[in-house]
C-alpha cells in the first residue's frame, strides 16, 4: 500500500473562543472504510469540511489523495463525493433533475449506474424535492455520491433518515464500492453500521483523536462480557485485578474481563468444570460507550 | 484560476432553475419603464407643454428631491429621465441586491452550496456565477430600456446612454451586495444591509442635487445620474461606476479569501440559555421572531423621513423666494405647496410601511412551509391564535413604520422650522395611512388562509399601490383605477382636511379580510 488517501496529524481549527480540533490525527488507508466516530460537536463535520477545502485549519498538517486540501481543491474534487448528513435541495426541482444536476457538475455520471441505484434505493425521481421526506432527500445525496467514479467517498452520517432496508441498501453497495478499491471515509453515529461495513475506525473526542485502529485491535484493548455456571464454586475470583462487574450467585457466576486476558479466566473456569458459558465479545457500542460513558456513569450515580 | 473552475455549468443552471424570477424582473421593469416613458410624452404634446412643466420643475426642490438633477427638462428626452430615472434605478438596484444575496449568502446558509463546492468547483466560483447571472440581467434590462426608448423616438445617444446607466448601477449594487454577503452570515442581514446602502443612497442625491450636485457623488444613483442622458450624455461617470464596482468585487473576493465557509467576518453573538417569559405565549414568541423585521423597517422609514423633512426647508425657502409660483400652486391644490409636499412625503412613507407589514405577514406562510407552525400548532396553540399572533404583530409593526417615518418627518420639520406644532400634526399624517396598511396586510393574510399556493399575490397589491402612488397621475389611469389602492382614499394630510369616514370603512374591511383569512386556515390542510 502506498501513501494513505487521508493523512492528518496535528491539526488544529479554532472558531472564535472553541477549539473544534485540537491536534487531530486522522491515517485512511487506501482501499479501506474507515469509521470515523465520536459524540455530537466533536469534531467530525469540522474534519470533513477541513479536507474538502471548506474550512482552513489554523495549523497542522492535512494531505488528501496526495494533495493539498485547500490549494488542490477543485482537481481533489473530481476525485471524490461528498454526502452530507442533513441535505438540502432546491424545492422546484425534482430528485433525478437534482442527481443529474450534481453529476454533471462533477462530469462523471454513469446514467446507467444512476438509474440502478434509484431503482435500488426506491427513489420516485419525478417528485420535486419539496415533497421528500428527510429520508428521501438524503437518498439524492446518496444516489449522487454512489452514482459517481470517484476514488474517495466521503460520508457524513449518511443514513440519517433511512429506513432498515435501505440501510441495508447502503450497506451492500458500500460493499461493492470497496470490491472496486475505492475508499470511503464514514463518519456516523450507527455503530452498526460502522461495525458491519469498516476496517478501522478512529474515536476523536474534543477535536482530538482517542482511539485508533483495526476494529479487532481496538477490541483487544477492551473487556469481553462472560456468564458461566461452574461444577465447583471458584474461589479467590474477586482477587484477579482484571476482572469487572463480579457477580456470583452460588455456582453462576458473571464477569466482564480484559479482553487481554481472557485466556487466562477461561483455565480457570475449565478448572471448576464448565456446565455453560456464554461470552460476548465487546461491541462497538461498549467502545464507544466505554470511551465516553464513564463521565455519563458517575453522572448517573 | 481554478477559483472560478465550473463558472459556466452554475451559471448556466441558475439561469435555468430561477428562469421565471429571472423574466419577471426584467419584465416588470422594463415594462415600467416603457408605460411611464410613453405616458411623459403623451403629457407634454407640444415644445410650449415641455417649457412650462420645465419653467416649473426645474428650481423646485421637491421635484428634484423625487426625481434627481433636473437637466435639459424643456426636451422630451431630458424630462422623461427626470420623470423615470431615479425611481427606474432604485427599482433595478433593489432587483441586482435582492438576486444576488439570494444567490450567495442565501444559497450558502441553505446548506446547498455545501454540496456544490464539493464538487470540482472553484473557491469563488458560486459568487462569479452569481455576478454573471445578475450582470446579464442588468445587462438585458439597460438594452431594453434604450430600445423602448427608441421605439418613444428619443435621441439614440441619450438612450444608451440612459440605458447604460441602468446597467451600472445595478452592477455597483451587485458589488455593494457582494461585499455585505461576506460580512454576516445571515441571508436576510445581507439583503437589509444592501438595502439600506439603496436608501442612503437615494437620500444622498435628494439633498445633493438640491445643493447643486456636489454631494451626489457620493451615492451610486447620483453617479449614474451624472451621465445626464439626452444632455450631456457623459461616459465618464459610468465608468467611475464601473471602476466602483471592480474594485466592490475584488473587495468581497478578498474578503471572502479570509472567512471560513458559512462563516461571516462578524461572529454570530451567543443567545440566552433559557427562554425568557415573553417567549412563553404565541404572541411573545410572534414579537420576538419579528421584532428585527420591524426595527430595520422603522429605521429606514425613519431615516427616509428625516430627510424628507431636512429638504421641507429648502422649499420653504424657496417659496420666500417666488411667491408668484407659491400663488400658483396654492391655486392649483387648494393647499400650501409645503404641505402639498409634505403630503407626498407621507405618502411615499406608507408605500414603504406597506412593503414592511406584508414582509411581517408573510412569515405566516414562510413558518408553514418550513413546517414550524406545525411545530407550534402541534404544541398545543390553537390555530387562530397562531394566525393571529403574526397578524397582530404584522397591524401593530405596520403602525410603528408608520409613526418612525412621521416622526422622522415631524422632528426634523419641527426643528428646521423652530414649531414643535409640527411633530403631532406630521405623526397624525403619517399614522391615517395605518388603515389603508392594514388593509393591504388584511388580503396578504385572507390569500394565506384561503389560497395558500398563491400567498406571492400579496405583493401584487402593494406593487399596485406603488404604481398608483409614483406613476398614477403620469399614466393618466383612471379614477377607479386609482381608488383600488386604498392609500388614494385616505385623506392626503396635511394638505387635506382628515375624514373620519374612508379610515373607519377601510379599517373594517382589514378586519373581514383578517376573519376571512382565519375562517380559511381552519378549514384547510396544513403544509
Amino acid at each position: 500500500m502506498d501513501e494513505p488517501v487521508i493523512e492528518v496529524s496535528d491539526l488544529v481549527k479554532t472558531f472564535g473562543s472553541t477549539r473544534a480540533l485540537d491536534g487531530l490525527d486522522l491515517t485512511v488507508a487506501e482501499g479501506s472504510v474507515h469509521g470515523f466516530l465520536g459524540p455530537n460537536g466533536s469534531g467530525k463535520t469540522t474534519t470533513i469540511r477541513v479536507l474538502l477545502g471548506l474550512l482552513r485549519a489554523d495549523s497542522g498538517h492535512a494531505r488528501l489523495l496526495g494533495g493539498d486540501p485547500w490549494h488542490d481543491a477543485v482537481e481533489l474534487h473530481r476525485r471524490l463525493a461528498y454526502v452530507p448528513g442533513d441535505v438540502s435541495l432546491w424545492p422546484k426541482l425534482t430528485g433525478g433533475e437534482i442527481i443529474d444536476v450534481f453529476g454533471r457538475l462533477r462530469g462523471d455520471l454513469d446514467p446507467a449506474r444512476r438509474d440502478q441505484l434509484i431503482e435500488r434505493f426506491e427513489l420516485d425521481p419525478t417528485k420535486k424535492s419539496r415533497t421528500y421526506s428527510k429520508g428521501n432527500r438524503q437518498k439524492v445525496a446518496l444516489i449522487a455520491g454512489l452514482a459517481s467514479s470517484a476514488e474517495l467517498l466521503m460520508l457524513d452520517e449518511p443514513t440519517a433518515g433511512l429506513d432498515p432496508v435501505m440501510e441495508a441498501v447502503f450497506q451492500a453497495c458500500i460493499r461493492e464500492l470497496t470490491g472496486e478499491g475505492r475508499t470511503v471515509l464514514l463518519s456516523s453515529h450507527i455503530l452498526a453500521e460502522v461495525e458491519a461495513l469498516c476496517d478501522r475506525v478512529t474515536i476523536i473526542r474534543a477535536g482530538r483523536a482517542v482511539q485508533s485502529g483495526a476494529l479487532d485491535e481496538l477490541r483487544a484493548l477492551t473487556r469481553t462480557s462472560i456468564v458461566a455456571e461452574t461444577v465447583r464454586p471458584i474461589e479467590d475470583l474477586g482477587a484477579l485485578g482484571f476482572l469487572h462487574d463480579l457477580r456470583t450467585d452460588g455456582r453462576r457466576v458473571s464477569f466482564d474481563v480484559d479482553t487481554a486476558n481472557l485466556d487466562e479466566v477461561v483455565v480457570l473456569l475449565g478448572k471448576a468444570g464448565i456446565v455453560s458459558l456464554a461470552s460476548n465479545p465487546p461491541t462497538l457500542e461498549e467502545l464507544f460507550l466505554r470511551q465516553f460513558g464513564d463521565e455519563l456513569a458517575r453522572d448517573l450515580q | 484560476m481554478s477559483d472560478l473552475a465550473a463558472v459556466e455549468p452554475l451559471s448556466r443552471f441558475t439561469f435555468r432553475h430561477d428562469r421565471i424570477r429571472i423574466a419577471l424582473w426584467i419584465v416588470a421593469i422594463v415594462v415600467g419603464m416603457y408605460l411611464s416613458a410613453a405616458s411623459t410624452k403623451g403629457l407634454f404634446p407640444t415644445q410650449a407643454d415641455l417649457d412650462a412643466a420645465a419653467a416649473v420643475s426645474k428650481d423646485n426642490p421637491a421635484a428634484i428631491a423625487f426625481n434627481g438633477p433636473p437637466i435639459a427638462l424643456d426636451t422630451m428626452g431630458g424630462q422623461i429621465a427626470f420623470q423615470i430615472g431615479a425611481f427606474g434605478l432604485t427599482l433595478v438596484g433593489l432587483m441586482s441586491l435582492l438576486m444576488t444575496s439570494r444567490l450567495t449568502r442565501g444559497e450558502e446558509d441553505s446548506g446547498r452550496l455545501e454540496l456544490i463546492r464539493s464538487m470540482p468547483v472553484g473557491r469563488h466560483g458560486p459568487m462569479a456565477s452569481a455576478v454573471v447571472v445578475v450582470a446579464a440581467m442588468n445587462v438585458v434590462v439597460g438594452a431594453l430600456v434604450s430600445v423602448s426608448m427608441l421605439v418613444l423616438d428619443l435621441p439614440v445617444m441619450g438612450s444608451l446612454v440612459l440605458g447604460a446607466s441602468f446597467v451600472v448601477l445595478g452592477l455597483v449594487f451587485v458589488g455593494i451586495t457582494l461585499v455585505a454577503a461576506q460580512i454576516t452570515e445571515n441571508p436576510r442581514v445581507v439583503a437589509g444591509l444592501a438595502g439600506a446602502v439603496l436608501g442612503a443612497s437615494y437620500a444622498i442625491r435628494a439633498v445633493g442635487d438640491i445643493q447643486g450636485g456636489g454631494l451626489s457623488w457620493l451615492s451610486p444613483i447620483g453617479i449614474s445620474q451624472k451621465a445626464q442622458p439626452y444632455a450631456g450624455n457623459r461616459w465618464w461617470p459610468l465608468l467611475v461606476g464601473l471602476a466602483l464596482t471592480a474594485v466592490l468585487i475584488g473587495l468581497a473576493a478578498a474578503l471572502a479569501s479570509r472567512r471560513d465557509f458559512g462563516a461571516g467576518l462578524v461572529p454570530p453573538r451567543l443567545g440566552h440559555a433559557a427562554a425568557s417569559d415573553g417567549l412563553g405565549t404565541p404572541e411573545g414568541f410572534a414579537v420576538r421572531l419579528q421584532r428585527g423585521v420591524v426595527f430595520w423597517w422603522a429605521v429606514a422609514v425613519l431615516a427616509l423621513g428625516v430627510s424628507y423633512g431636512s429638504v421641507a426647508n429648502q422649499i420653504e425657502k424657496f417659496i420666500q423666494d417666488n411667491p408668484s409660483l407659491a400663488d400658483i400652486f396654492a391655486q392649483a391644490g387648494g393647499a400650501s405647496i409645503v404641505d402639498a409636499y409634505l403630503a407626498t412625503t407621507m405618502l411615499v412613507l406608507a408605500l414603504v410601511a406597506i412593503g414592511g407589514a406584508v414582509q411581517l405577514a408573510a412569515r405566516l406562510r414562510s413558518e408553514e412551509t418550513a413546517q414550524r407552525a406545525e411545530a407550534v400548532i402541534a404544541a398545543g396553540t390553537p390555530r387562530p391564535r397562531w394566525v393571529g399572533s403574526h397578524v397582530l404583530v404584522a397591524f401593530v409593526g405596520g403602525f410603528l413604520i408608520l409613526a418612525a417615518g412621521g416622526l422622522g418627518t415631524g422632528v426634523t420639520y419641527a426643528v428646521v422650522i423652530g414649531d414643535a406644532g409640527q411633530v403631532p400634526r406630521l405623526l397624525a399624517a403619517a399614522l391615517v395611512f395605518a388603515p389603508s396598511v392594514w388593509v393591504v396586510t388584511g388580503i396578504a393574510v385572507a390569500l394565506f388562509g384561503v389560497v395558500p399556493r398563491w400567498s406571492m399575490l400579496a405583493w401584487v397589491p402593494v406593487a399596485w399601490c406603488w404604481v398608483v402612488g409614483f406613476f398614477g397621475i403620469l399614466l393618466g389611469l383612471p379614477r377607479w383605477a386609482l381608488d383600488l389602492s386604498p392609500l388614494e382614499l385616505t385623506p392626503a394630510l396635511p394638505a387635506a382636511d382628515l375624514k373620519a369616514l374612508p379610515l373607519v370603512v377601510l379599517t373594517l374591511l382589514a378586519g373581514a379580510l383578517v376573519a376571512a383569512g382565519l375562517i380559511g386556515f381552519q378549514r384547510r390542510d396544513l403544509g
